[in-house]
């Protein structure tokens, strides 16, 4: 563990999308992420994984500054998104989360019709010239988020309407319609039942490479079966990053193989 | 022996009885093995028991007692020599009576009819008579209930259950009597506006245009009873002048509240607000009448505006407003709080500024809340009195021009009953007809805006 803190971790070939070198997160006083540093790769799926309160939300919250709406939260070290630091004063917070979208542990679709959801983004960001591109724009984002199907008789009722599992998917397409480079998802499945859960993946699995994917679970298997890489935080520091099959079969880490064995205390 | 004696007596017998029933409770806990098994509830709770059990039926005794024993005691002074002389018609016989009687309670030092003073006599003995009565009743009654409680303590005796149901059927009347008040003054307006509608039709009343009371009907049968202007007037300056300054202000500082003012500023903002509430009507009504009206018209003339008066609606209305700004600010406050932070951070996190997220997400989520709150206000804005009775003026215009002077329905009620007025004219029951439409209105106001508040409120729950 400790040899692994301090050390700049690769995110394998390519050229990262975002690196994140000695981050360090205080709440007030309290420290809760300790010098994390990881690259996020673009043809990745990458999982955070970790005992609940070890930091994980808070780390993808630097990621698109959403942390920036906790008074008392403070980051520091250098995050990049394709070289350029995201919390440098220049970087206008607004462009920063259309190209990092984020999807939520709870589904919270905006009490608006499902149209008014998708176009939300698209709308606010002058994305579409007309109203036909506006439209297309939003098959586009049902289609790729797999709602299209399911919805397309009904784009006018309440987005709150729809089931958990169909909530979370039109957060997801909410999400697409601004074309973001980066999606963060923080326990996409947590409160969705095991065929929503599958469904979800199976998007997950559609979209990645289009997107570089980060994913908060607490869901062994679902970190083993959708990601690439894996990163193992425990009580706010990085513990290993490497590549899922190696962090699942073969881990440096005792304190990594006991926690994905189910043995943590 | 006075009420007041009578009545420490009996408390004071409780607290013996209390004294008592501890100690018998007290005495079969230790006697007993084991003090946990030995009673069924604490000595303390038999000890109620028992004082309950002495205090209650006395007291309801006492009271039956002085409901019936007035007519007791008038129909014993009756009987004496005396009243063989009163006159027998109605009227003087019952002021001589009346006057009797207050000199024999000590209300009165001296009367003004012989006649009277010869009945003082009778009337104090028929008093003290039923007064020793009724006090030996009572304290007979505190006694043998007491002792009944007391003889009925045995280790198994609930009392504990008992004096529980006695605290929530006290809990119950105290909840019951605010109810119960209401339905007697919405049934007092009910009646006194039926004798109205019997002397004035309700279709002239609710839809005729000329108000002007009289208490004898015109040569052609009008008798100035048309309150629409009075109604046209209300809605003007509570429904509409003072929501369009409310609203927006209202609103806005609601917004700037939760959604930017620092902390800080927040914890002192928000109760300064909810003192402005409390300010009396009185100091809106004198600052409206004193200052925001006759600037007002002078504003008005100086840009020659025709009907300018000094007693405008427009300054009823802009003081009514910012009274009631408090209340939709309030309203608008918890509604807007009330929205899950979760969509906030959902917009946030698509790119949208906060002023953005406050228009497209926040406001919309929030309009049902803001809506009832809304209607809460106007239901306290129509029937809002000082304000409009210092500042708006008794011409029952029906006009739109801001600046003219028009009345309301709260307005005319008070008029309508001050000053010296026979009570069954139509000019005072009219009162009790306005007075019952507001209370109508105001109701459904109310209802719909609770109905659309919870409603909102289940839905992110
Ligand atoms: N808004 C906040 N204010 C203060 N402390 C916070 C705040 N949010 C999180 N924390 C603290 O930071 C630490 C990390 O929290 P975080 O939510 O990042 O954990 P997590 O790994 O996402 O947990 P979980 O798996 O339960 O979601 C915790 O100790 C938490 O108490
Ligand atoms: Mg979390």
């Amino acid at each position: 563990m400790t040899n692994s803190k301090n050390e700049m971790i690769s995110a394998g070939d390519g050229s990262p999308k975002m690196t994140t070198r000695n981050v360090n997160v205080f709440y007030g006083d309290k420290q809760a992420i300790n010098d994390v540093s990881i690259d996020v790769n673009m043809d990745n799926v990458t999982a955070f994984i970790g005992p609940s309160g070890c930091g994980k939300s808070t780390f993808l919250r630097c990621l698109n500054r959403m942390n920036d709406t906790i008074p008392i939260a403070k980051v520091t070290g250098e995050i990049t998104l394709e070289g350029e630091d995201i919390y440098s004063p220049t970087m206008d917070v607004v462009q920063l989360r259309a190209r990092v979208g984020m999807v939520f542990q709870k589904p919270n679709p905006f009490p608006k019709s499902i149209y008014d959801n998708v176009a939300y983004g698209p709308r606010i960001h002058g994305l579409a010239a007309g109203k036909d591109e506006l439209d297309n724009i939003v098959e586009t984002s049902l289609q790729r988020a797999g709602l299209w199907g399911e919805v397309k008789d009904r784009l006018l009722d309440s987005g709150t309407a729809l089931s958990g599992g169909q909530q979370q998917r039109l957060c997801i397409a909410r999400a697409i319609a601004v074309d973001p480079e980066v999606i963060l998802m923080d326990e996409p499945c947590s409160a969705l039942d095991p065929i929503a859960t599958a469904k979800i993946e199976e998007l997950i699995h559609e979209i990645r490479g289009r997107y570089a994917i980060v994913i908060v679970t607490h869901n062994m298997q679902q970190a083993a079966r959708v990601s690439q890489r894996t990163a193992f935080f425990h009580l706010g520091t990085l513990v290993e990053y490497g590549e899922t099959s190696e962090i699942f079969t073969n881990p440096t880490e005792t304190q990594t193989r006991d926690y994905i064995t189910g043995r943590y205390g | 022996m006075t009420s007041t004696t009578l009545l420490l007596l009996v408390f004071g017998m409780g607290a013996i009885a209390w004294f008592f029933g501890r100690l018998k409770a007290a005495g079969l806990r230790s006697a007993a093995s084991s003090p946990k098994r030995a009673l069924h509830s604490l000595p303390n709770y038999h000890g109620w028991y028992v004082a309950l059990w002495a205090i209650i039926p006395a007291l309801l005794f006492v009271t039956v007692w002085n409901i019936v024993s007035p007519s007791l005691i008038t129909e014993a002074a009756l009987t004496s020599p005396a009243a063989q002389q009163l006159p027998q018609e109605g009227f003087a016989r019952g002021t001589i009576l009346s006057e009797a009687r207050s000199i024999a309670y000590g209300n009165q030092s001296n009367a003004f009819n012989p006649l009277s003073r010869t009945m003082v006599g009778p009337y104090e003995e028929a008093i003290s008579y039923y007064q020793t009565i009724g006090a030996l009743a009572a304290l007979l009654l505190v006694f043998a209930c007491g002792a009944f409680a007391w003889l009925r303590i045995k280790p198994d005796l609930r009392a504990r259950t008992k004096i529980e149901r006695v605290t929530m059927m006290a809990l119950l009347i105290a909840s019951l009597i605010a109810i119960v008040t209401t339905v007697g003054i919405f049934l007092s307006l009910v009646f006194e506006t039926a004798r109205f509608f019997s002397m004035v039709s309700p279709i002239d009343f609710l839809f005729g245009t000329e108000w002007n009371p009289k208490a004898v009907a015109g040569p052609r049968g009008e008798t100035g009873f048309g309150a629409i202007p009075l109604f046209w007037g209300t809605v003007f300056i509570g429904a509409i002048i003072a929501m369009i300054v409310a609203i927006p202000l209202g609103l806005m500082s609601a917004v700037y509240l939760t959604q930017y003012a620092p902390p800080r500023f927040r914890a002192w903002m928000k109760p300064i607000l909810e003192v402005l509430a409390g300010v009396p009507t009185v100091v809106y009504g004198y600052f409206a009448a004193l200052t925001v009206a006759p600037a007002l018209r002078d504003f008005a003339v100086s840009i020659g505006i025709a009907g300018a008066s000094s007693e405008s609606a427009l300054a009823a209305g802009l003081v009514m407003g910012i009274m009631i700004i408090p209340f939709v600010s309030s309203m608008a406050d918890d509604s807007i709080a009330a929205v899950p932070s979760a969509m906030r951070d959902g917009s946030l996190a698509m790119g949208a500024t906060k002023s953005e997220t406050i228009k497209k997400v926040l406001i919309p989520a929030a309009l049902p809340g803001v809506v009832g709150g809304v209607l809460l206000a106007v239901s306290r804005a129509i029937g809002e009195t000082m304000i409009v009775v210092m500042a708006a003026g008794l011409a029952a215009n029906m006009t739109a021009n801001p600046f003219s002077s028009v009345t309301t329905v709260t307005t005319q009620i008070v008029k309508l009953l001050t000053g010296d007025q026979e009570f069954d004219s139509p000019k005072t029951l009219a009162a009790f007809a306005l007075g019952l439409v507001l209370f109508i209105v105001t109701l459904l106001l109310n209802l719909i805006a609770l109905r659309v508040v919870k409603k909102y409120r289940e839905a992110y729950e």
